[in-house]
């Protein structure tokens, strides 16, 4: 059969950071704000994720605690960042991130 | 099912569940309708929660389906729904050029490598000398991990903890105020929908 | 009780403040009540740290308050304290009472100013900066004091600036001064790369151990700065025109306190200047004999009431830094005492003179005003009495210490010294009988009907007559019948002890001076009297006395030719040299801004593309640091 090895931490590691390279490029390519905003949630789960793996790897339970604060700040942004989007699209509903150059120096 | 005899539980869990996060992400980057990317970050998330259960984070994992599956990924779907704006996005075409992609691409890469080469490069470990963890944080199996988790919030993390809750009341008055309708009266001239010309120099 | 030395600034400090934010609301007379009050309690309190130090023995007589750190920079420390000795306590006693005084002076002679208030927040200001000059414990300390008295005295001279003399006048006053100050400054510099220290009590005590040539350096850049302050020779063009402020400030600022601080300055660093070379103390001492007779001869001729006073003022400073040249600090600051009481006067009975005859300063149209201002020509008269040296008033015991002390350093100094005197005698005479006797010339041909003169109500008189008193009696602080009666001396002995010179003539010889000096005095008011009173003698006024030897019209002149052009040179090289590299540098920073805004195009994804950059280059880069 397939000999294979035992699990170990750093494949969850490695996984965390494809996901985290997806989002990343995600972010950099899309224009749609909301699948933006999509990527930016892929990121941090990435992050989630090795520290909850960190958390096994050290037994130690703050690696988990971070990840409850992380949630949180996750849920404010995206409250934030919705709100500032439905106050953009309902504006002008074909918006995508590259119409807004405000910043333009 | 014979052929998965032998295989250790852990190794299965993992496979499937790490197959259902890369699909998910790629998902989200590549579906050009914002309501399929809106599910198949659903996908993702699910898959975490299974990786957090592979690793004994039972707590994290229901937290994490109930408030990203159940609650912002339904904020997400909600805010399309309500805006209409479901159609598709032109994938094809890039805006700024082709630069952006092909950087990104680049970027992306590097992205990935780096962390790559260092689990490489330090076989495995990935952290450098692990601190002995003390009594006070250690995790212990006998006990549930959210009473664990729950000792640390309120205890070592209280005031964080505290501040988190501000935190999400600004937000909800943030979200409030930037959602409401604006009354004709306090109108403020928005940038994006004047003509230049009407910007005061 | 020696804890309070902090009150004494502290008051009219607290004065000026209370004035700057309500001065225009409490108007006239309020505002300089209240200023007089402020400048009292600063009396009161300095007569009270006196007190506190009489009961304190020899060495003991000194304590130094320190109120907090001002700045710490490497081993550089200074802090802001207050140094409480015999000679800063004294300083401060006759400032504040002589500075109370023409408070009170002022309330009446400023009386219907628009800027009433504002002259009492100026004066009030002046008052805290000097008693910080004389009070400080360190050298800085004292330069923000000798600052703060200079900016004063600009405001002041300057203050009725809407006349262009006055408000040139006002910087001339403060373009000199600076000169000065760069002496101070150096002198500075120097003593703390020297000893470390900027602390009187550190350099004063390590004094004896800095090398003779350091310590010469540092004696004649501060005197220097005393020069400034003090309007000595080559310096003093500014004082003659610094009357243009009102008559009060002449008084307090320009005869009284302010250009006394010069003299407090070589005092107080008197360990400085024993260490020096010799010759060091030579110049100091000639520069201020010469000064004197150099301003006494241009007095001669003066037809300003207070432009004699003024060259008079020089004149005096002069014989005070003598006395510093020579050793004798006692009697310098005696003398700044004496000079204080009777010059304060003079000024003063000069303002009321003015304000008696409807701002007239012409004394060629005075005279016979002893009918009119009785009380005014009396204490006038006390005060010419002093100056001229006539005993028993005061200006004789402390002008004949001075002498005295020349006359051991080197009898030349104290045979140009002695004929300064007999001038100042008969130049002051001079002014009393042009002023005060012979006949009324206010009414001529151009002023057929000039109002009557009047005599000044009591709040300018009450000064009048109280420094009158003083400027009588203020020879009892040091008389020389022997070691008893030499109360000065020994009081300020802890300060100056070290570096006084210590009188060695023989009793008959030191009679003999002094009846040589009351002589030269006599004779210059005899003859002052056959020439202005009895015009039995026709008056000798050379046109290059009056304009002061032309020495001032000469600087204008250089100044205005080679001078100029030297100064646009300078600034030709700093409109083309250094103003062209600022704005390189400017056009540098704008060209590349103009280049560089187009990194900002706007869009959000090519900041995201630049954040991912700056991520991977720093995850690269701590990956290149990690030892495997």
């Amino acid at each position: 059969m397939i000999a294979i090895a035992q699990v170990t931490p750093v494949w969850y590691l490695v996984l965390a950071s494809v996901v985290f390279a997806i989002g990343a490029v995600g972010l950099l390519v899309r224009r749609n704000p909301l699948v933006m905003f999509m990527c930016v949630e892929l990121m941090l789960n990435a992050v989630t994720l090795t520290f909850v793996t960190f958390s096994r790897m050290l037994n130690d339970v703050n690696g988990q605690t971070v990840v409850v604060f992380v949630l949180v700040v996750a849920a404010a942004e995206v409250v934030v960042g919705l709100g500032i989007i439905v106050a953009l699209l309902r504006k002008q509903p074909s918006a995508t991130a590259d119409d807004l150059t405000v910043l333009k120096g | 099912m014979h052929f998965l005899e032998g295989l250790a539980p852990e190794l299965v869990v993992f496979v499937l569940a790490g197959l259902v996060c890369i699909v998910g992400a790629l998902g989200v980057v590549l579906n050009a309708n914002p309501v399929h990317a809106a599910l198949s970050l659903v996908a993702t998330l699910f898959g975490v929660a299974v990786l957090f259960l592979a690793q004994e984070a039972n707590f994290l994992a229901a937290v994490q389906i109930i408030v990203y599956a159940g609650a912002i990924v339904v904020l997400f779907l909600f805010v399309l729904m309500l805006l209409g704006i479901d159609r598709a996005e032109d994938l094809s075409v890039d805006a700024l050029g082709g630069g952006q992609r092909l950087a990104a691409c680049i970027l992306g890469v590097g992205i990935l490598a780096l962390p790559l080469l260092a689990f490489a490069s330090t076989g495995g470990e990935a952290t450098g000398a692990r601190p002995p963890a003390t009594a006070a944080n250690a995790i212990t199996k006998t006990t549930p991990d959210i009473a664990q988790l729950g000792e640390s919030l309120f205890t070592t993390y209280l005031f964080a903890f505290e501040v988190t809750s501000v935190l999400l009341v600004i937000a909800v008055v943030g979200a409030v105020v930037l959602a409401r309708k604006v009354k004709r009266a306090d109108y403020v001239e928005d940038p994006l929908t004047s003509p230049p010309s009407e910007v005061p120099t | 009780m020696l804890d309070l030395v902090w009150l004494v600034p502290a008051l009219p400090l607290a004065g000026f403040l209370i004035l700057v934010v309500l001065g225009r609301r409490m108007g006239e007379p309020g505002a300089g009540w209240l200023a007089t009050a402020m400048c009292g309690g600063a009396f009161v309190a300095s007569a009270i740290v006196m007190a506190g130090l009489i009961g304190e023995q020899g060495e003991n007589r000194r304590h130094l308050l320190t109120l907090f750190e001002w700045m710490k920079v490497g081993g550089f420390r200074v802090e802001v304290g207050f140094l409480a000795d015999p000679l800063s306590i004294t300083m401060a006693l006759f400032i504040t009472g002589i500075g109370t005084l023409i408070h009170l002076y002022s309330i009446s002679y400023m009386h219907g100013d628009p800027k009433f208030s504002k002259f009492f927040i100026y004066m009030n200001l002046f008052v805290f900066s000097m008693l910080m000059l004389v009070l400080g414990s360190n050298m800085l300390v004292t330069f923000l004091g000798w600052e703060g008295v200079g900016a004063c005295s600009y405001l002041l001279i300057a203050f009725w600036f809407s006349k262009d003399a006055n408000a040139s006048a006002g910087k001339k006053a403060f373009v000199t001064n600076r000169i000065g100050d760069w002496g101070f400054m150096c002198a500075m510099f120097l003593t703390f790369a020297t000893v470390g220290s900027l602390d009187y009590s550190v350099v004063l005590e390590q004094a004896p151990l800095i090398a003779p040539a350091t310590a010469t350096a540092i004696a004649l850049l501060l005197f220097l700065g005393a020069c400034g302050k003090s309007a000595q020779l080559p310096l003093f063009v500014w004082l003659p025109d610094a009357m243009a402020g009102p008559t009060p400030v002449s008084a307090l600022i320009h005869a009284a306190t302010m250009v006394t601080a010069g003299v407090y300055l070589m005092t107080r660093v008197s360990p400085i200047l024993t260490q020096s070379y010799d010759w060091a103390p030579s110049i100091i001492a000639w520069v201020g004999v010469i000064t004197a007779l150099f301003a006494a001869t241009i007095a001669l001729a003066q037809t300003d009431i207070k432009k004699v006073l003024a060259y008079s003022t020089v004149s005096q400073l002069g014989f005070m830094f003598l006395a510093i040249g020579s050793g004798a600090y006692v009697a310098a600051i005696f003398h700044m005492i004496t000079h204080a009481f009777f010059k304060a006067l003079l000024f003063l009975g000069a303002g009321s003179v003015i304000h008696g005859m409807h701002d007239e300063q012409d004394m060629r149209r005075m005279g016979n005003l002893k009918k009119y201002m009785p009380i005014t020509a009396a204490t006038f008269i006390v005060g010419w009495l002093a100056i001229a040296g006539v005993p028993p008033f005061a200006g004789f015991w402390s002008k004949d210490e001075i002498l005295l002390s020349a006359y051991e350093k080197n009898p030349a100094l104290w045979f140009v010294g002695l004929v300064t005197a007999l001038l100042t005698a008969f130049y002051m005479s001079r002014q009393v009988f042009m002023v005060f006797f012979g006949e009324e010339r206010w009414r001529d041909a151009d002023h057929p009907d000039a109002p009557e003169p009047h005599e000044s109500p009591w709040k300018m008189t009450l000064p009048l007559v109280v420094l009158a008193g003083l400027a009588t009696m203020a020879g009892i602080l040091n008389l020389p019948f022997g070691n008893r009666t030499h109360f000065l001396e020994r009081w300020l002995e802890p300060v100056v002890g070290e570096s006084e010179h210590t009188v060695t003539a023989a009793a008959s010889a030191q009679i003999g001076l002094a009846a040589l000096a009351v002589a030269g005095s006599l004779v210059g008011i005899a003859v002052a009297y056959r020439i202005y009173y009895q015009r039995k003698m026709e008056p000798v006024e050379p046109a290059i006395m009056a304009q002061g030897w032309k020495y001032d019209t000469s600087i204008a002149a250089f100044m205005g030719g080679p001078g100029r052009e030297a100064f646009e040179a300078t600034a030709t090289f700093d409109g083309t040299v250094i103003d062209g590299a600022v704005n390189g540098v400017a056009t540098l920073v704008r060209g590349s801004g103009v280049h560089l805004r187009k990194v900002q195009n706007g869009f959000v994804r090519t900041y995201a593309l630049g954040v991912a950059v700056g991520v991977v280059a720093l995850l690269a880069y701590f990956l290149s640091r990690v030892t495997f």
